[in-house]
């Protein structure tokens, strides 16, 4: 049964015919003391162990509601640091609304409301005096779609920086953010054209080293790659797998060959009857995909259903 | 033997001519088009009517008194009477238009679409600022009789260029704030979460993305409805400009503003009622210096909103 599925989850086709570095699975999780698969007969929907000062989130009964509609049905599971987190899980199942919760984006949204708690590094993000601005800039987002502002490469990525008050050389903050982003070689020629002159790929990397040129603790990427090419899809992983090092990445992805391919932890949620997305199983990827403790998951990552 | 194919091909090819070559006369289409063209050559024919009617008996005043005609006052003689008045008290009436409805309406849009939640009074006040823009004209004149006239007389001075310029601006008001709230709404959502996702504050996403991506829009709603306003004539004559008595000395400019008025299109309306029929060509050729205004307004409007546009 087990190897079955093991099979199935992963063809040959997809892991060990490509080559190359980045068409891989995370095999990390039996060594990985963040992100333990925890052992017993019995495991629970998030079977993992995550050290408490590991923890970036910690989301305990979460809830998102849009006016009376429960969105997100109480999930709870912890982000780890300086890992890679994908959720994935059928269309409409939750999975931005839960992202957009994690820096309160939903705020934005006229009847947007949560039940339960979100902690990040053990602070209740929606406790009173909690600072929508200030939680964004710790915490910062790449969207589905590309949305570079309609002004030149520089001031796309100078906006953030400029807004949090930074008082340093900003052509250099300018330049490490497009380098760590992969794209100042492509870039340092024209760092005053219109960023949306960019191809989709190279616009979504314009997007991240806007996101960490303010020096952000969590990246968020709600589908970042839907929109792209393979080749570009293959360039934001490697990146995503470069900037782990230093940040935090919770990443929304359809792409279940991406999950797989590009995220340490991997946390699969589906919908109820209501529509109300929950959490059928968090764990370390490898082990989601390989030996995935829930029928849900397992019909899920075979393509049965979803 | 060899034949029987060939036959055969050629059939096909018949066959599949003959389907492509399509059917009999639509009649309905034709008839249809006819309509469509009919409808087309009133409204083109009404309005060229209009114009060569004004123009044959505009143009010789035009040519006759060049821009003397331009730079000449009132006279009771339709000989040596002028516009000049007209299109001083116009272009004044428009500094009020703009420097009061521009900011009142863009920062009245801004409020509605950037800041209120979608409640139930937000969607009242929507909805009555659209029913506002489609009062008559005249409606608002006598708005600006019993307000701007009336009860702040003390400060207006009564019927004066001041209660005119404030009647014309509460006018064009609904018009500034409906352009400028859909020239907002074309702003996308996602460039506000970008803005909002590296922690920028609402001020500063307004400020730094949506006026600026907006301001094309904005402007070009703003010019069009300083177009309307320079149109207007009811309003205007209910609040009190009166066709020949403005004095245009720029010597006190208070003393002016509080004095009486004219504007270009209550210059027409005057023009229009004289019965000396000598004014039947200075009426159409005033008519003429108002359309070359309008005009030229609507072109910088088209103008700008080529030069500005952008697609997302």
């Amino acid at each position: 049964m087990s190897v079955e599925t093991e099979r199935k989850a992963m063809p040959p086709s997809e892991t060990e015919q490509r080559e190359g570095p980045t068409i891989r699975l995370v095999t990390q999780s039996d060594t990985d003391p963040a992100i333990r698969l925890a052992q017993g007969p019995s495991r629970a929907a998030v079977s993992m162990e995550v050290p408490a000062e590991e923890i970036v989130f910690d989301l305990n009964a979460l809830s998102c509601f849009y006016g009376s509609f429960r969105a997100v049905n109480e999930i709870s599971l912890q982000v780890p640091r300086n890992r890679i987190t994908a959720i994935i899980g059928p269309s409409g199942c939750g999975k931005s609304t839960l992202l957009r919760s994690f820096n309160r984006m939903n705020d934005l949204v006229d009847g947007a409301r949560i039940e339960g708690t979100i902690l990040y590094h053990g602070v209740d993000l929606y406790e009173d005096g909690v600072d929508p601005v200030e939680v964004r800039r710790r915490i910062g987002m790449v969207f589905q779609k590309p949305n570079p502002f309609p002004k030149s490469i520089y001031d796309n990525v100078a906006f953030g920086p400029k807004v949090a008050g930074f008082r340093g050389n900003l052509d250099e903050l300018v330049e490490a953010s497009l380098r760590r982003a992969a794209l100042w070689d492509e870039v340092k020629d024209k760092l005053r054209s219109v960023g949306t002159s960019l191809s989709g790929g190279q616009q979504q990397r314009l997007c991240i080293a806007r996101a960490i040129a303010v020096e952000p603790d969590v990246i968020l990427m709600d589908e970042p790659c839907s929109s792209l090419d393979p080749i570009a899809t293959l360039k934001i992983e490697e990146l995503m797998n470069e900037l782990k090092r230093n940040y935090t990445i919770v990443i929304v992805t359809h792409n279940m060959q991406q999950a797989a391919r590009a995220s340490d932890v991997t946390a699969f949620l589906t919908m109820g009857e209501d529509r109300a997305g929950h959490l059928v199983e968090m764990a370390p990827t490898e082990a989601l995909f390989t030996r995935p403790a829930n029928r849900l998951t397992e019909d899920y990552i075979t393509g049965r259903f979803g | 033997m060899a034949a029987r194919p060939r036959t055969q091909a050629l059939s096909t090819a018949d066959i599949v001519r003959q389907t492509l070559q399509g059917r009999r006369l639509d009649i309905g289409t034709i008839v249809f088009e006819g309509l469509l063209v009919l409808a087309l050559a009133v409204t083109i024919g009404v309005l060229v009517t209009l114009l060569v009617e004004v123009f044959s008996d505009g143009v010789p005043v035009l040519a006759a008194r060049g821009t003397d005609f331009l730079t000449t006052g009132l006279s009771s003689s339709p000989d040596r009477t002028g516009v000049a008045q007209g299109i001083m008290g116009s272009l004044l009436l428009m500094v009020f238009v703009i420097v009061l409805s521009f900011p009142i309406g863009v920062g009245a849009a801004v409020y509605l679409e950037e800041y209120a939640r979608d409640t139930p009074v937000t969607r009242l006040v929507n909805t009555a600022i659209r029913n506002l823009a489609g009062v008559p004209a005249i409606v608002y004149g006598l708005l600006g009789v019993a307000i701007f006239v009336g009860a702040l007389g003390g400060l207006t001075g009564g019927r004066t260029i001041i209660s005119g310029g404030l009647t014309l601006a509460v006018l064009v008001l609904p018009i500034v704030i409906i352009t400028t709230a859909e020239a907002l709404r074309a702003v996308p959502m996602t460039i506000r979460e970008a803005a909002f996702g590296v922690g920028a504050t609402r001020w500063e996403t307004v400020r730094s993305h949506v006026l600026p991506y907006a301001a094309p829009g904005i402007f070009t709603g703003t010019i069009l409805s300083l177009a309307r306003a320079f149109g207007e004539t009811a309003p205007l004559i209910v609040v009190g400009a009166i066709a020949g008595t403005f004095r245009y000395s720029a010597d006190n400019v208070v003393e002016q503003l509080r004095g009486p008025y004219t504007a270009l299109p209550t210059i027409i309306y005057g023009f229009s009622r004289d019965p000396d029929a000598g004014f039947r060509a200075d009426t159409a050729a005033a008519i003429i210096v108002l359309l070359v205004v309008l005009l030229a307004v609507n072109a910088l409007a088209i103008v700008l909103r080529n030069r500005f546009e952008r697609r997302w």
